[in-house]
């Protein structure tokens, strides 16, 4: 990093001149594998076409509200199961085709088909029939009441695509939104264009560019020599004092929907030992690996919800840092084989995992370290459940749930657990909405189901100038509607 | 010459044939399914086992194998499982940028060790000779990408006669594009320069101890007559080996260059081929690069013997 310091102070001398401009060049560690966001998990699809090429109903504000968007308004049964969503009038997509019901009618259940390879099926679970009551009005029946309909709406893979364009929506997609697809150089680039046509407002800029650049080294060569404007997920941590001090630059911290957790395996011997989990929670220094890992960014958690969220309640106390605690449920438990901790790319995985390991060594746990790419932690730890302990971040919005599938990954079965995420999903009244998310934040944390470790910071670098860019991550997207340059 | 350049092509059949074998037993054993990849963590397992039938992963070993090598030969590589377009579209794409970097990359370290290599062997045990043999020993140890972060430090975050990376596109100027590849170039021709440099000057020296070398200067030729007339060409056989393995690591073996300068060339497209699980891009991709390898290595056999009468007679 040495030879950085160096170069960023004379860099600094050396002042740039950028006339007031209407364009954009935003860097992304991850290319996008394709930009069809209704057929694929990867972030980056969203990160690019999100509230800009493409619209759902509903969509997700800056700050996780979910707001109106190709319906501006809709209206629940008095039993809860029939949502009728009222349509914007005059919406059309890119190609000059009109959005209709039937476009919306087509979506849905495109989403929900037997045979869809949505990344996100369970969205639309339950979902009985979708129906066109007339060009600008749509109908949604549900099996049972769910009062998370619009928040299902809002996500990525929800957005409203069109029949005629949706077998190109992988390389050229069409939405929508305020911009238009313009180009794609694979491995290198995706432009967009705005909107002449948008029905909404129109954006401030008139074309972005997104620029795909994996190396931490590279970004941060990019951003000082004003390659690129802006960097909002920026992966070099570590230089982000020097962004700070430098008046060019400013630096956005917020935070995501990503719990990271060290994830155990609840059903395999020697974790299905509660006593064995709750060691292992309190040898854990949330901070030090907050330091160490992410250079300081990052909020503890004590369960697996958002510390952002309303919700939220801070249950951090229950696995306090206490190796004596530690060592005391440690020797009830006797003698415990190493454990095998399997670590995905990430560094916070990579890096966190490598102080966890000392961590739990200094109360007597040992630890085995395999580092796994992310298809073979996918089929050996995901779907194989062959791991004792894993450390990943769930980023998506509002997972609790995922506890009460038994069947996932870390295999935590609790029929009463599962018996209050049923209920949550059938209740719309948010006083009893809160009172089910507490008690479910509660449970696991007291069942020691995982280790809680920290919420995952969203870190960001910009153009001083730019304004506008999310700051927080409510769903993984770039948002440009309201980025503008100001002097 | 016939005869020596089709026993040449036969052998080079044949190693395609045990490399397309090779490469796909060997996708076949990496863990990690494609499908599963691309829906994630939330993905139900209908919609997994959904796309897998339609990326035409069912199917017994043997018949996806020949449904790819078959392939292959008509010239359709597949369509990439990922992005979604023909692997031949994507491959060519990168090659526009890994073909001509290579080319440059190349030229640069031709045009900088002849000379220097040249030099030094005339100068033998001189000064001169003592500073290139340091400096070149300094072009070898230096790894690549440092020099290269180096070059950009300096070149774009300080000086901003480059851009710290990224490729524009040959629609925009053959400058532009020339512009975006000299840093990378400069910073993968150093140290192959400094190599071939080296190799070019011992056997320059080998060479000059020939007797044939004292016969031509005998003969009347000049020192630097007979060293160009006679001692070059017979220096060239390793210089040319050595050229043609670096050409091929320079068109595969860039992908830490172009990860420093964001480059979109064959060696990022095979690297994040292979944590996606694009299997499909994988193996026609290093298939490929196997064939230019093999192709580089049968126009280096050939080269030699025209450098070398004598090597066409002998088979």
């Amino acid at each position: 990093m040495k030879q950085f310091t160096l170069a960023a102070a004379l860099a600094l001398t050396a002042g740039i001149a950028h006339a007031q401009q209407d364009t954009i060049t935003l860097g992304m560690v991850l290319e996008p594998p394709n930009l069809d966001p209704t057929a694929g998990a990867a972030a980056a699809i969203d990160e690019v076409v999100y509230a800009n090429i493409f619209e759902g109903l509903t969509r997700f504000g800056p700050d996780g509200a979910v707001l109106p968007a190709l319906a501006h308004s809709w209206d629940v049964s008095e039993d809860g199961t029939v949502y009728t969503f009222q349509l914007n009038e005059g919406v059309t997509f890119h190609d000059g085709t009109t959005m209709d019901a039937d476009d919306v009618v087509f979506s849905l259940d495109r989403a929900r088909a037997e045979d869809t390879t949505n990344a996100q099926k369970a969205l639309f679970a339950g979902i009985e029939n979708v129906e066109a009551v007339d060009p600008l009005t749509v109908r949604v029946t549900l099996a049972e009441p769910n009062g998370n309909l619009p928040f299902n709406l809002a996500w990525g893979d929800a957005v409203i695509v069109a029949p005629e364009s949706i077998e190109q929506a992988a390389t050229a997609p069409v939405g929508t939104g305020p911009f238009v697809f313009a180009e794609w150089l694979q491995g290198d680039r995706v432009t967009l264009t705005r909107n002449p046509d948008y029905w909404g407002e129109a954006p401030a800029l008139a074309q972005a560019t997104f620029k795909f650049i994996a190396d931490p080294n590279a970004a941060f060569a990019a951003m000082m020599a004003g390659d690129v404007d802006a960097f909002p997920n920026f992966p070099a941590p570590e230089t982000l004092a020097q962004f700070e001090a430098d008046s060019r630059f400013k630096v956005i911290v917020g935070s995501t929907e990503g719990e990271t957790i060290l994830a155990m395996n609840n059903a395999e011997p020697p974790l299905d030992d509660i006593r064995l989990r709750k060691a292992i929670a309190h040898a854990i220094n949330r901070q030090d690996i907050i330091n160490g890992a992410m250079f300081g960014f990052g909020t503890p958690i004590g369960t697996h919800f958002a510390p952002h969220n309303p919700d939220y309640i801070d249950l951090t106390g229950l696995s306090e840092h206490d190796p004596e605690a530690a060592k005391a449920l440690l020797a009830e438990v006797g003698e415990v084989r190493p454990l095998r901790l399997m670590l995905p790319p990430p560094s916070y995985a990579r890096r966190g995992g490598e102080i966890i390991a000392a961590q739990l060594r200094s109360v007597g746990i040992e630890t085995e370290i395999s580092n796994l790419e992310w298809a073979q932690w996918l089929e050996q730890v995901f779907s194989g459940k062959d791991f004792d302990l894993t450390i990943v971040s769930h980023t998506e919005p509002a997972d609790i749930n995922i506890y009460a599938r038994p069947d996932y990954y870390f295999q935590y079965d609790n029929p009463e657990f599962q018996a209050l995420i049923a209920e949550l999903g059938v209740t719309a009244d948010p006083a009893k909405r809160s009172e089910l998310n507490q008690a479910a934040q509660e449970m696991i944390a007291r069942d020691y189901v995982n280790g809680y470790l920290f919420q995952l910071a969203k870190t960001g670098v910009a153009d001083a100038r730019i304004e506008g860019l999310w700051e927080n991550a409510p769903t993984q997207a770039n948002d440009l509607t309201a980025v503008r340059w100001v002097e | 010459m016939l005869r020596y350049a089709l026993t040449r092509a036969l052998s080079l059949g044949l190693s395609l044939v045990v490399a397309s074998v090779v490469i796909f037993a060997v996708i076949e054993v990496i863990p990690g399914d494609p499908a599963a990849y691309m829906l994630g963590m939330n993905a139900t397992p209908e919609a997994v086992a959904a796309l897998r039938g339609q990326l035409g992963l069912e199917g017994s070993v043997v018949s996806r194998y020949l449904g790819w090598a078959g392939g292959m030969l008509s010239g359709d590589f597949g369509v990439s499982y990922t992005y979604k377009v023909p692997v031949a579209d994507l491959v060519a794409q990168r090659l526009w940028v890994s073909l001509p970097l290579a080319l440059y990359a190349l030229a640069l370290s031709t045009l900088i060790a002849f000379p220097v290599g040249l030099i030094a062997a005339a100068r033998r045990g001189g000064a001169t000779d003592y500073g290139i043999m340091g400096a070149t020993q300094l072009g070898i140890a230096v790894p690549n990408f440092w020099f290269a972060m180096l070059l950009v430090m300096v070149f774009a975050v300080n000086l901003r006669w480059f851009s710290a990376g990224g490729f524009p596109g040959w629609e925009d100027g053959l400058l532009a594009g020339l512009k975006a590849l000299t840093l990378p170039a400069i910073a993968l021709a150093l140290p192959q320069a400094s190599i071939l440099a080296r190799v070019m000057r011992s056997a320059l020296i080998e060479t000059l101890g020939q007797d044939y070398i004292r016969t031509a200067r005998a003969k009347g030729l000049s020192r630097r007559q007979a060293v160009l007339r006679h001692a070059l060409r017979n220096a060239l056989i390793p210089v040319l080996t050595i050229i043609g393995l670096q050409f091929s690591f320079l068109l595969a073996g860039a992908i830490i260059i172009e990860n420093v300068f964001f480059l979109p060339g064959l060696g990022r497209l095979v690297f994040q081929a292979i944590t996606q699980r694009d299997l499909i891009v994988v193996e026609s991709l290093v298939m490929l690069l196997v064939f230019a390898v093999i192709v580089v290595t049968f126009l280096v056999d050939l080269a030699y013997a025209a450098v070398d009468p004598r090597l066409r007679r002998r088979t």
